[in-house]
């Protein structure tokens, strides 16, 4: 693979709306004139089952289209994080959703509360795979946020593009203060150390 | 950032639709099975505002009875399925091959036998396509490779199906199905339609089934005044059932030679890396995607490994092979079943270069990796 | 009334090689023959007729006559008929079948033709038995009737075809046998005229198969039969059921008027192309 591909992951139980939020990023990547393949996998259940969504986003030409190598990983069941952590990079970004994922596997991981956040501010969780494209879009910065907020208005169902787009807001916010903390953190461990 | 781009985000079996309109099919029926549905739910949005029809049958036999039923009425049909669903077609699909009836099958392969895995890619349905039918027969088998193939190929495989007078089957796994990827689409003035031959005699001169020099005979539509007989028997050229042994060699034999007759034309094979390469990949499918990333590396490190990629499975385009077989010393032949194209490799070959195979049936794909590995240790 | 010579002159086929494949004394050409005179009667055009088919002896009644023809697989006649009827609604479609081919191999897709009610007129030979083969019982074998694959008595209960397509949903539904040949001739011009999915149940006989098996007697002794159970559904209305034990009742036995298929995609592809066109303005 080349230098500028990147590979993303988005892994959760079926029904969190997990390939639709793939979706969403592959065509923000072709509105951002990247090449994208995004592909799924999924079991039979409609609702629950384990079901995951790669996106891989390059300047050049894509062949394989799933991953090997995944550079972005966002996990939001303790069942998936389990399960489709194993190929992630060293160096690879680890989002976790820590209403469901009680276990996280490391660290270096950006944890947030993305469902119950979700919850609390609009009533239910169905605009959470919204809310974590906004995290993805700040904490990996892979594709604009112009881009993302034009393909989440196409393909939303019409009339949900305003409330979309403010989940998806929400989730930036909700990465900033994620990522201040988070470095700040880490800041504080490197000074511990010294 | 442009949203008017002509490039586009869209799914296999979505091209497969959009291509399906673009060919001019305005009929489809079918029966809802995965990995194939999306080409359904499509056609049936689509195909009324466009005029056509759909139909949702009651199962898959009913499925290609009904657009064999339309396409002797005169329309471009289509149905989609996967295993299970194609299992159930088989034996009119054998009806349409004697018959001589104009239609496209998409069979989204998954894994089996019997239900299998419904949403893991397979390409165990290669023999199946090709003999899945009793007796003898021929048959087009068309397998895309990328999204914008799947477009590509379900035009060409309605066009071909037109201008043969034959089923012709699209066979796809589940990965090229289902991925998505940016894919810019000619505008469906810009493609070709092929339009069966329709006889242009007056009525009580037609024969059905007398073959012009083509080795096509023109086909009437029901209603348009042309009265004749389809029959699924073995038939002579008036379309009436016949055990003259003449008469029977005759039907059988010119449903063979109007492929053969087509036989350059109805194959598509793509060659990359090819003109110095002393080791090749014979690759269909999703195995031209892992194939073409494991050349990429391959060619990288200096191997002199090429790929052979089928876009046609049957007839199979032996030619293909042939032409390289001189300057072959390995062909890797990677598959997502035991070895079915292996086997034709190993037919064509006859000897002459090491033939290795590279199977998975497990519901995932062989990755460019192992590719790699493979025929590493096969030029070693 | 046209006459014999004039009915095979205008409707059977002059290029196709006679004589039939059908047994000496046998049910299925004096339905065909009733059939082609009720198609006369109503003046219809022979491009504009369908004949479709599945297999056994009554599948291959099409072939004989000057139509658009259709010999499809065994039990398929009505889906082949469905996609044609679809794409040529202008057409009459018309099915010929016999009682193993409709409600055995076909018998999910004759139900599922009802409850679409599709325009297609469909007229179902029952011999009570798979003659082609040589006498297997079918799914019409009077329980206690012996076949070859049941030599010591069926001991399976017959569908009552006429019943089951009325639940099904049909939306036409007509019985007689193949000795009351105006009766028929009458039921399949209202059949043909019906908009909808009309199903002729016939009552015929196999001399050959059924009739030797079960010791019914010639040809003309399983007419004679025929004749015998017939009851009229005005008689039969006013009968008592110990009465009407082992009887047929015959005629028109239920027509309603619902929604075609047809025309209601018409009115789907209508929708469609306003709804297409009010999203380009």
């Amino acid at each position: 693979m080349s230098q500028t591909t990147t590979e993303i992951r988005l892994a959760g139980s079926g029904g969190q709306g997990l390939i639709t939020a793939g979706i969403i990023l592959a065509e923000a990547a072709i509105f951002d004139n990247k090449n994208v393949v995004q592909s799924q996998s999924y079991g039979p259940e409609a609702r629950g089952g384990a079901s995951r969504a790669e996106i891989i986003i390059a300047d050049g030409p894509i062949f394989f289209p799933k991953a090997t190598w995944v550079d972005i990983f966002l996990a939001m069941s303790q069942k998936a994080c389990d399960q489709y952590s194993f190929d992630i990079k060293n160096e690879g970004i680890f989002i976790v959703d820590t209403t469901y994922v009680k276990q996280i596997p490391t660290s270096s991981a950006v944890a947030i509360p993305i469902s119950s956040a979700t919850r609390e501010k609009f009533g239910k969780e169905l605009f959470s795979n919204i809310v974590a494209l906004g995290v993805i879009c700040e904490v990996c910065k892979v594709v604009s946020a112009k881009a993302l907020k034009a393909a989440i208005s196409n393909r939303v169902p019409a009339g949900t593009e305003k409330i979309n787009l403010e989940a998806f807001a929400f989730g930036q916010k909700l990465a900033k203060e994620a990522l201040k903390n988070h470095n700040g953190a880490e800041n504080e461990a490197i000074e511990a150390d010294t | 950032m442009s949203r008017k781009s002509s490039y586009q985000l869209m799914q296999g079996n979505e091209a497969v639709a959009e291509g399906a309109l673009a060919a001019g099919v305005n009929f489809f029926a079918g029966y809802p099975i995965t990995p194939s549905t999306e080409v359904a739910e499509i056609l049936a949005d689509r195909l009324p505002a466009n005029g056509g029809k759909f139909i949702q049958m009651e199962d898959e036999i009913g499925s290609i009875a009904a657009i064999i039923g339309a396409s002797i009425g005169g329309c471009k049909t289509l149905t989609a399925t996967s295993g299970p669903g194609f299992s159930l077609m088989q034996e009119n699909l054998g009806f349409a091959c004697l018959a001589e009836i104009p239609l496209v099958i998409v069979n989204v392969m998954r894994g089996g036998p019997s239900t299998g895995m419904p949403t893991s890619p397979s390409q165990g349905d290669v023999m199946q396509s090709r003999w899945g039918t009793h007796g003898d027969h021929p048959i087009i088998v068309l397998t895309p490779a990328t999204v914008e193939e799947a477009f590509q190929y379900t035009v060409k495989a309605v066009n071909l199906a037109e201008k043969y007078r034959n089923p012709v089957i699209l066979l796809m796994d589940e990965v090229i199905a289902h991925m998505r990827a940016r894919v810019s689409l000619p505008p469906a003035s810009m493609v070709e339609k092929v339009n069966r031959v329709q006889p242009n005699m007056p009525p009580e001169w037609y024969l059905p089934y007398e073959r012009s020099a083509t080795g096509v005979a023109p086909m009437a539509s029901f209603g348009d005044g042309y009265r004749y007989h389809v029959t699924g028997l073995v038939h002579d050229a008036k379309g009436y059932p016949t055990a003259n042994p003449n008469e029977c060699r005759d039907n059988i034999r010119g449903l063979f030679t109007k492929i053969e007759r087509g036989f350059r034309e109805i194959c598509m094979v793509d060659y990359e890396c090819m003109d110095d390469a002393e080791h090749a990949i014979v690759a269909y499918g999703s195995m031209v995607l892992s194939a073409r990333s494991a050349l990429e590396q391959l060619r990288e490190s200096g191997c002199k490994v090429g790929l052979i990629k089928l876009g046609t499975l049957w007839p199979f385009p032996r030619f293909a092979l042939e032409q390289y077989l001189p300057q072959l010393k390995t062909i890797l032949v990677p598959e997502l079943n035991m070895g079915q194209i292996y086997r034709e490799v190993l037919r064509v070959n006859a000897g002459k270069a090491v033939i290795e195979k590279l199977n998975r049936v497990n519901g995932t794909l062989i990755t460019p990796n192992e590719i790699v590995k493979t025929v590493k240790g096969l030029i070693r | 009334m046209i006459s014999n010579s004039q009915l095979v002159n205008k409707y059977f086929r002059h290029n196709k090689k006679f004589p039939h494949i059908w047994c000496p004394g046998c049910g299925i050409g004096i339905i065909l023959g009733n059939m082609l005179r009720a198609i006369d009667a109503l003046a219809l055009d022979k491009n504009d007729i369908a004949f479709v088919s599945g297999i056994g002896c009554t599948g291959r009644a099409p072939v004989y006559v000057d139509f658009n023809t259709l010999h499809t697989t065994h039990g398929r006649a009505l889906p082949f008929a469905t996609g044609l009827k679809l794409a040529r609604p202008e057409m009459k479609v018309i099915v010929a079948t016999g009682d193993g081919d409709a409600t055995a191999i076909g018998g999910n897709h004759l139900i599922h033709a009802c409850r679409r009610n599709i325009d297609i007129t469909t007229i179902i030979f029952n011999n009570y038995i798979y003659g082609m083969t040589g006498g297997q019982y079918s799914p019409t074998t009077p329980h206690g009737d012996k076949a070859y694959t049941c030599k010591l008595g069926n001991i399976e209960r017959p569908f009552n075809i006429s019943q089951l397509v009325e639940a099904a949903g049909a939306t036409f539904v007509g019985r007689t046998t193949s000795y009351h040949t105006l009766q028929l001739q009458n039921i399949i011009k209202k059949a043909i005229l019906h908009k909808g999915f009309s199903v002729v149940e016939v009552i015929t006989h196999c001399p050959t198969t059924y009739g030797r098996i079960n010791k019914k007697g010639s040809a003309v002794d399983m007419l004679r039969w025929q004749k015998e159970v017939a009851v009229d559904k005005s008689r039969a209305d006013k009968m008592d059921p110990k009465e009407l034990e082992g009887k047929i009742i015959t005629g028109v036995l239920m027509e309603r008027e619902l929604p075609e298929f047809c025309e209601q995609y018409d009115t789907i592809i209508e929708e469609a192309q306003n709804q297409q066109q009010g999203k380009s303005k």
